[in-house]
């Protein structure tokens, strides 16, 4: 938010908050957003897999869903989504 | 007997001070801010609270939890490990940043710029194997377009001999050439998926070189309304090497946080970074208490976020290749508590 918003942080933390229905200090404590980042996709420390599996999104794909819970343009995935969407196996 | 401290000097070194002695550091540091800058001293209580935080002898100090603020970091990508990828996904996965960039190792845009399509393979690369906002940074270094490295007369040469209207003129026509290889860069790193680009060490050359960032940015902002704009300043005070340079009628040298920051937000910045210098003579105490003072005046009146730069010789921490955790932590911490900033 503060990158592409200009936000600042207790504006910023507000917004994500609201966004990720949790509250200011949540954002901040380990132990809730770990369930948080896993519910909504969002990534986090992979640790061999024993923090994010295979089921969760890393990398990039969580950013589509961070783009998408934040609502805010996220420049890769708007880019990864022009670029793999030029062929459907439709359009092939 | 008054109970000995360990603290540290500027330059690193550890020491042992009274708490009175810490104390008297702190007001003899915003004493020797405000009347450089400017500003006004740091208040009672807030000096209160910097004893608290230097009259202690624990390895580690951190701010309330609730008040955890960003970390950025310039120059992440830097291939200690592996590739540049690799540093890139290390400091998500185990320095916990919260924002990634990469650079080219000259770290200037000039030679950058000649490299642009191999960094923009790894850019894209990188993208796909990390989630922190990743950006692309490097320095203005106007410099670099001086002979003989580059086409312009070199300032340095000329203002020795007198030669003070051919200097001015160098120097205008670098502020051209650099603004023109910035925005380049962030063109085609725009299309190769950052989230931001960095001006970082702005102003390291004097008011051109902070003109040049402007200038650069300005443009970049009305070509990429969404993209994150950070710049980090070169020091606290603008040199005026050219002297008589403005940005929206403002003469830029001479200029302290407060109207530099200013003057990146009406060019488009979404962070600014001041920098304030660390004197290696005094003590940690004074350094934080003086880089405060100065801060303070901007982070108030702030626009846009402020990431204080808190490293090696600036924000508070030892001018020394590897800075101790125990003053870093305690500078950092102070920073947050009395600035209220929005990340470091």
């Amino acid at each position: 938010m503060q990158i592409t918003r200009g936000m600042r942080l207790t504006e910023a933390k507000t917004y994500v908050a609201g966004k990720l229905g949790v509250s200011v200090l949540d954002l901040s404590d380990p132990t809730v957003m770990l369930d948080v980042r896993k519910e909504l996709g969002l990534g986090g420390i992979l640790e061999s897999g024993e923090i994010t599996d295979i089921d969760d999104p890393m990398g990039i794909e969580a950013k589509f869903n961070i783009a998408a819970v934040l609502d805010v343009p996220v420049n890769c995935v708007e880019r990864f989504r022009a670029k793999a969407g030029r062929r459907r196996p439709a359009q092939i | 007997m008054e109970a000995k401290i360990r603290t540290r000097m500027g330059d690193g070194a550890l020491v042992e001070m009274t708490p009175a002695q810490i104390r008297a550091d702190l007001e003899a540091g915003t004493l020797a801010a405000a009347k450089r800058s400017k500003s006004a001293e740091l208040t009672s209580a807030e000096l209160d609270h910097l004893s608290e935080i230097f009259c202690s002898n624990s390895r580690f100090t951190g701010v309330d939890i609730g008040d955890e603020v960003v970390l950025s970091y310039d120059g992440c990508g830097s291939q200690d490990l592996g590739t540049r990828i690799n540093d890139l996904q290390y400091y998500e996965q185990y320095l916990c940043a919260d924002s990634l960039e990469l650079y080219h190792h000259d770290y200037s845009y000039k030679p950058a710029k000649a490299v642009m399509a191999f960094e923009q393979d790894v850019m894209r690369q990188a993208q796909f194997v990390t989630t922190a906002p990743l950006g692309y940074g490097a320095m203005p270094d106007l410099g670099l377009y001086t002979v003989p490295d580059g086409p312009v007369p070199n300032w340095s040469q000329l203002l020795p001999l007198g030669r003070i209207a051919e200097s001015r003129a160098a120097q205008e026509e670098a502020v051209e050439l650099a603004a023109d290889d910035i925005v380049y860069v962030a063109d085609e790193m725009v299309e190769a998926g950052i989230e931001f680009i960095d001006l970082d060490t702005a102003g390291a050359a004097g008011d051109a070189d902070f003109l040049a960032a402007l200038k650069a940015i300005e443009r970049i902002r009305a070509r990429h309304p969404d993209l994150g704009i950070q710049i980090g300043m070169a020091g606290e005070f603008v040199l005026g090497m050219h002297g008589e340079l403005e940005y929206d009628g403002v003469r830029l040298a001479g200029l302290w946080p407060l109207d530099q920051m200013k003057l990146a937000a009406k060019a488009g910045v979404t962070i600014y970074g001041p920098a304030i210098n660390t004197n290696t003579g005094k003590s940690i105490a004074w350094n934080v208490a003086r880089t405060l003072t100065i801060a303070k005046p901007c982070c108030e009146a702030a626009t846009v976020p402020v990431h204080l730069n808190g490293g090696m010789g600036v924000g508070g921490v030892p001018m020394h290749v590897l800075p101790a955790g125990d003053a870093t932590c305690r500078a950092s911490r102070a920073a947050v508590d009395i600035l209220r900033l929005d990340g470091l």
